[in-house]
Order: structure tokens, then C-alpha cells, then sequence
């Protein structure tokens, strides 16, 4: 073939050679094609009747989803859109976590497009700056009128819980992983329990033992903010599993590296830093990028310690008696998950992509 | 460092820049901060509960259990509510332990599968509910599906006694007599005897390369000594019907809708991860090998259980692994729709009512650390029987 490749057959595209090639090779391939088409046509078309065709688009309270064969009651989620985004936050301080927010988005966008220059810059802004400016703006000070946490919700919420928790467990993740391979015993032992020890756990009685315990760490007569407290469980719980993530990069990375590293003088934190994380972290990033997403859906949980976050709050709404129909749970649901899925997928997708990226790098 | 004055292992290095000494500070700072917040910890505790200790889990409960494997009533002690919710949790966790890996391998295998169509759909399946968070697939299932039922009286009636509706699925209870004892030791008879009969006919297709078809003698041994015991002692097996009784039904088993929810959301979440591990596992044993055994002769049958599986196998039982303990973790989301498992009758109401937070949050934890232990070593263990051996 190589030798002659003009003599390559044109491919063209043959629609029933591909379909008899594809679904019907076999009689037990074309009852499976059968089964298939009929579990889609099952789920799609309900699917898609109920949640577009007989929909309620207008409306203002339960009322206008009750009629005979109504679809999906998208007016409880337009007439609740503001807290469903911004939970209780106070209406006239909405621009504040829409500017939070945008500033994010820019970063991130920065960040992930190529071609866009001064990426290191951005990213030390985005780790260090833009926590304290997101901070500020969110819970007010400095002429800005102060929004209590506990007026957070929604969204807004599940953004907070999720940036500072991706945010905290890297560093955190990255330290403990170092110190599961450092040479001194006490480093190392106390890295081991610590990482076994959450991942043992599930997330729930974490949160709980941070409603619950945290204050007794904490010195007398000081009282921690309870969302404060629900972060540092978030987390805590997520450096762990961070710290095993690295801990494979760190072993991808050769061990000649560590040796040249040494032999040109450099010392831990030198060699480190500048040569073994580097390579260790890029080679981390698509398992870096699944803990986010898992980091992501996880911050639900808090609606179980009495947040309401995005999901907490499409709960609470429909028990609502003001909203209360056969279709509300079914169109909360679906929103949330459509939201969910959104933010997961894209998160899914960029890892994918950067696998590629990294292997197109790696066979050269 | 790159001070060329001090170079590395010179003699002139002062004791401050040596490696041994910056250890032994770093390890110092780090077991005195350790120390520190366990003091903190102590002191608290010794302060604020002067009664404090594990003496409240022989005080009696006061609340009711929907459901308990082991007798329990309003009367029973915080340690048998401990039983209970550990029980329940096991129960949960099994169930969606056997269903996750038989729907995660049909789904992994069909992500592969030849058929267009099949492959796209267990792709989609994957990428749809693996990025949903699981606790609102639970709160879908248990809220928006069956707590939406009609109730007892308009109940679904699929087959012959069992009855669907929003309190849950009723279904006819069997209820052995004390002979039934010996129909299960005659079945436990027949599953050794089925075992045996495999290893001899492996042993002798190893030596003489004569098959022997184990399927139907086994598959009777397992059968026939149960069926006999059982007809010798009269059938001592009965069954409880559901039976419609006002406005609910009494008699048989209801397997309650929080347990269901949480079956079906754990298992059909869980499935997408072990799916992909599958996925991974089979596409990781290289091409040449199903080209070997092709060539050898073996059929496609056989390729797949005598050269494929076995090399997959070796790629999907550490990720399987971490999603089995994921998904005994995560059933402490059970707390969210109150089924009774460990966390929600333990940490939650037992906390509640007791006040006693650090000791029930730490036997919690505890409890799902050694849960966690054992399920390793567990399938450590398997993972080393089916590793590669080497020479």
C-alpha cells in the first residue's frame, strides 16, 4: 500500500453498506440493532414530548401545570431563577456574584484556550488574587454592604463550595503527596494515615464531623463561620484523593530526572519545583481534571448538613405548596441535572482533550 | 544552594544547611503541630462532656426502625440501632455491588460492541449519568419516581401477588419451617460436590486431554439433593401473601422505596465508572493476542474466556476495586432520603438524641475505615491470585 498510494481506493461513503455492515452483520446483530432502536425510541420520545412538546412555558403558580397531559412546569423554574442562582443573596447585590463569576470564566478561559499568552502570570493571579477579590466582593467590606454566608444559596453556593474546594485541595493534594514519597519517617508516616484516613471515609460523615467537631478544635470562644467550616471538610476530604492523583504523576515521572536534578546541585524544593512536578503534574492533569468533576457533583452534599445549594434548593422548592404538581420534582430535577451535567461534561471533554494533546506530545 | 562557597558534603557546611538537621526540625514541627491539635481536641472534650464515653450504647433508643434484619424495637439500645444501621448499610452496599458490576459489564462490553448503534447507546448511557451527581439521582428516584406511585389501594399489580405503590413492593414472603434446615445443608452438599466434580475434570483433561462436559452433572447436584430432602420432608417452605387490608397491606415482604431508590441510583451510577474500567481493560490486551488464539484454532468463544477475559481481568480489578468502596461509601447518601443505614440512624438521630458527637462520629468512621480495610484486602487478595506470574 505505501509503496503505491495512488492505487488507494477512493472511500466513499455508501449508506446501505454501512448500515449492513454496521448494524446488521449478523442476525444476532440486527436483533440487537431491533432492541436498541426500540430502548431509544422508549426513552427519547416521552422524554422528549414531556419536556417540549406538552410543556407549560408560562405561568405563575401550580395552577397553570395541572391541565390534563401537561408536560414539564417550567414556570416554577423562571419564577425561581433568581434563587435558584443566588439563593437568598440580596436582590440589589446580584452584581456582585455575577462579577465574581465573570472574572472566573476569564480566567478559566485564558487559561484553557491556547494561543493566549502569559498563561503562568494568569494562573498565580487566578490562585492567589483572585480568592481574596472574590472574597471581598462576595461577603462585602471595603464600602460593599455585608451578605452573611448564610444568605448564600443556589448556584452561587455550589460555585463557592466548588472553586475553593478545587482550589484548597490541589496545594493541599500536591504537599501530601510529596510527603508520602519524603525520606523522613514522621513526614511520612503522618502523610500515609492522613490520605488513608479520608479516603476511608465517606464525604458525609466528614461534613457531619465538621458541623459537629470543628469547633472543638478550634480555640475556646472562637466561633467559625458554618460555611467556612463545610470548605475546610470539602477540602480536606479532596486533598486526600488530589494527593494520590499527583502521587501517580510523581511516579510516571523517570527516575533519571530526580538523579540529573541532584547531580546539578539542586536541593528538594529546587528539584521539585522545577524539574519532577512540572513533568508530574502534566502528566496528572486528565486524573487532576476527574477529580475536579467529582469535587463538582460532591459539593450536593452540602444540601444534607442544611445548605441550599443548587440542588438543595430545587428540593426545598418542591415541597412548595405553591408550586406542588405531578410534573414540579420531574422539572427541578431535570433542570438541576441538565446544569450539572453542563458544567461535568465540558470539565470531561477539555480532559479528554488534553490526554490527546499530552500523548501527541509523548509519541513523537 | 548554588553557592559555590559551600559546596555539598564539604566540612565547612554549617550544621543549620545539613540535611539531617533540617529533617529532624521539620519532623519535630510537624509531631508538636499534631500534637497540638489533639490536645485542643482532648481538652474540649474532657471539658464539655465531663460524663463522656462509650457507656450510652447501652441505653435504650426510643425511636422505631422501618427496616431491620435483626429484631429490633423502640425498646432496643443505641448499640443494637449501631447493628441495625451497619446491617442495612451492608445490605445496600451488596446489592449495589452485584448489580453496578453485572449492568458495568454489560454496558463496558457494549461500549465496544461491533453493533453501531449499541456502542453509541452504552456511550451515551456512560456520559449521561456519570455526570450527574449521584444524590440528585437518588432524590429522582426516591421522590420524583416512587414516591409518586399511587397509593396501596390503586396499586400497580404486575404479576400474580405483587403489588407496586408508594410505599413500596410487596411481595410474598417465604417463610421456612425448623426441617428446612436440611434442604439447605443438602443444597451446600451439592455446591461442594459440583466444585469437586470441576476440579476432578480438570485434573483429568490436564492428564489424558479427555473433556468432560461438567455443566449438566453440576448443575444437578446443585439441584436434585435440595429438590429430594425437600419432598422427603414435606416441603417445609411457605409463603406469606400481601393482602390488601383497608388502606395498606399486610403480610408478605416490602422491600421499602428508599431501599430501591437507592439500589437503583447507586448501581446505575456506580455501572458508568466500572463500565469505562472495563472498556479500558479489554481494549488494553493487545491485538495480537486475539490473533494468536484465533490462529491456535480457539474459538471466538473461547478467545474471549481463555485469552481475553483472563488478561482484562488483570487491568479492571484495581479500579473495580475503588469503585466498590466507592460505592459503599457513597450509600451513606441514604441519609438524604432517611433509609436507616449507618449514618442516618447512627450519626444522625443517635447524635441527635444522645449528644454524644465525638464518640458516635468516631465509631462511624471507624466502621467505614475497616469496611473499607476489609474490601481491599479482599480484593487484594483475588487481585493477587489472578496476577501475572512471572518467573
Amino acid at each position: 500500500m505505501a509503496m503505491f498510494p495512488e492505487a488507494r481506493p477512493v472511500e466513499r461513503f455508501r449508506p446501505l453498506e454501512w448500515l449492513r455492515e454496521n448494524l446488521f452483520s449478523s442476525p444476532l446483530n440486527g436483533a440487537l440493532t431491533i432492541v436498541a432502536l426500540v430502548i431509544i425510541y422508549w426513552l427519547v420520545v416521552p422524554t422528549v414530548q414531556w419536556a417540549i412538546v406538552n410543556a407549560v412555558w408560562t405561568g405563575g403558580s401550580r395552577e397553570a401545570c395541572l391541565g390534563e397531559g401537561a408536560g414539564a412546569c417550567w414556570p416554577f423554574i423562571t419564577n425561581r431563577i433568581g434563587l435558584i442562582l443566588y439563593g437568598f443573596y440580596d436582590d440589589g447585590e446580584r452584581w456582585r456574584p455575577i462579577l465574581t463569576f465573570a472574572l472566573l470564566v476569564a480566567g478559566i478561559l485564558w487559561l484553557t484556550l491556547p494561543r493566549l499568552p502569559r498563561k503562568m502570570l494568569v494562573a498565580v493571579l487566578m490562585v492567589t488574587i483572585y480568592p481574596v477579590v472574590a472574597y471581598c466582593l462576595l461577603t462585602g467590606g471595603l464600602g460593599l454592604g455585608v451578605v452573611p454566608t448564610s444568605r448564600w444559596g443556589g448556584l452561587l453556593l455550589t460555585m463557592v463550595v466548588a472553586v475553593t474546594g478545587i482550589l484548597l485541595s490541589l496545594p493541599l493534594g500536591i504537599l501530601l503527596a510529596l510527603g508520602r514519597r519524603s525520606d523522613l519517617p514522621v513526614v511520612r508516616i503522618a502523610s500515609v494515615i492522613f490520605i488513608e484516613f479520608w479516603r476511608g471515609v465517606p464525604l458525609v460523615t466528614v461534613l457531619f464531623m465538621a458541623s459537629y467537631m470543628l469547633p472543638l478544635f478550634a480555640p475556646q470562644g472562637v466561633t467559625v463561620d458554618k460555611l467556612l467550616r463545610a470548605l475546610i471538610a470539602v477540602a480536606l476530604f479532596n486533598s486526600a484523593y488530589m494527593a494520590e492523583v499527583v502521587r501517580g504523576g510523581l511516579q510516571a515521572v523517570a527516575k533519571g530526572q530526580q538523579e540529573a536534578a541532584t547531580a546539578l546541585g539542586l536541593g528538594y524544593w529546587q528539584s521539585n519545583t522545577l524539574i519532577i512536578l512540572p513533568q508530574a503534574l502534566r502528566l496528572a492533569i486528565p486524573n487532576i481534571v476527574s477529580t475536579f468533576i467529582g469535587i463538582f457533583k460532591d459539593t450536593t452534599l452540602v444540601s444534607i448538613i442544611g445548605f441550599f445549594d443548587l440542588l438543595g434548593i430545587i428540593q426545598s422548592g418542591t415541597s412548595d405548596s405553591h408550586w406542588a404538581s405531578p410534573s414540579t420534582a420531574f422539572t427541578g430535577y431535570l433542570f438541576a441535572a441538565a446544569v450539572f451535567w453542563v458544567f461535568c461534561f465540558s470539565m470531561s471533554r477539555y480532559s479528554r482533550h488534553m490526554e490527546r494533546v499530552l500523548n501527541a506530545g509523548e509519541r513523537r | 544552594m548554588t553557592d559555590a562557597a559551600v559546596s555539598p558534603g564539604s566540612a565547612k557546611t554549617p550544621w543549620w544547611r545539613s540535611r539531617r538537621v533540617r529533617g529532624l526540625i521539620v519532623q519535630a514541627v510537624l509531631l508538636a503541630a499534631i500534637a497540638f491539635a489533639l490536645a485542643g481536641l482532648v481538652r474540649h472534650v474532657m471539658s464539655e462532656q465531663g460524663a463522656s464515653g462509650f457507656s450510652f450504647l447501652n441505653t435504650t433508643a426510643g425511636f422505631d426502625i422501618i427496616q431491620h434484619l435483626v429484631p429490633y424495637s423502640e425498646t432496643s439500645t443505641y448499640g443494637r440501632v449501631l447493628l441495625v444501621g451497619l446491617l442495612n448499610t451492608l445490605l445496600v452496599a451488596v446489592l449495589g455491588i452485584v448489580f453496578a458490576t453485572i449492568l458495568g459489564f454489560a454496558i463496558g462490553i457494549g461500549q465496544l460492541s461491533s453493533n453501531w448503534l449499541v456502542a453509541k447507546l452504552c456511550v451515551s448511557y456512560v456520559e449521561l449519568l456519570r455526570n450527574v451527581p449521584l444524590l440528585l439521582q437518588i432524590f429522582f428516584w426516591y421522590f420524583a419516581v416512587l414516591r409518586a406511585l399511587p397509593g396501596p389501594r390503586e396499586s400497580f399489580n404486575p404479576i400474580a401477588d405483587v403489588f407496586i405503590n408508594n410505599r413500596g413492593v410487596y411481595v410474598p414472603r417465604p417463610e421456612a419451617a425448623p426441617e428446612f434446615v436440611w434442604v439447605g445443608a443438602a443444597f451446600l452438599v451439592g455446591v461442594v460436590g459440583a466444585f469437586w466434580l470441576r476440579g476432578w475434570a480438570r485434573d483429568r483433561r490436564e492428564l489424558t486431554g479427555q473433556r468432560f462436559n461438567t455443566l449438566p452433572a453440576a448443575s444437578a447436584l446443585v439441584v436434585l439433593p435440595p429438590l429430594l430432602v425437600g419432598a422427603l420432608t414435606g416441603f417445609p417452605l411457605s409463603f406469606s401473601f400481601p393482602e390488601l387490608e383497608g388502606f395498606n397491606f399486610v403480610g408478605g415482604l416490602v422491600i421499602i422505596p428508599e431501599l430501591i431508590a437507592l439500589v437503583v441510583a447507586l448501581s446505575a451510577y456506580t455501572a458508568t465508572y466500572i463500565a469505562e474500567a472495563v472498556r479500558a481493560g479489554i481494549s488494553g490486551v493487545a491485538g495480537g493476542q486475539r490473533e494468536a488464539a484465533l490462529a491456535l484454532g480457539l474459538t471466538r468463544g473461547q478467545m474471549l474466556r481463555l485469552v481475553v477475559v483472563p488478561q482484562a481481568m488483570r487491568q479492571i480489578v484495581p479500579p473495580l476495586t475503588s469503585q466498590y468502596l466507592n460505592l459503599t461509601k457513597n450509600s451513606s447518601l441514604a441519609v438524604a432520603i432517611a433509609y436507616p443505614d449507618l449514618v442516618s440512624i447512627f450519626a444522625g438521630t443517635t447524635l441527635n438524641q444522645s449528644g454524644h458527637e465525638v464518640e458516635v462520629i468516631a465509631i462511624t468512621m471507624g466502621v467505614y475505615l475497616s469496611l473499607s480495610l476489609i474490601t481491599s484486602a479482599l480484593m487484594n487478595w483475588y487481585n493477587a491470585r489472578i496476577a501475572l506470574t512471572e518467573r
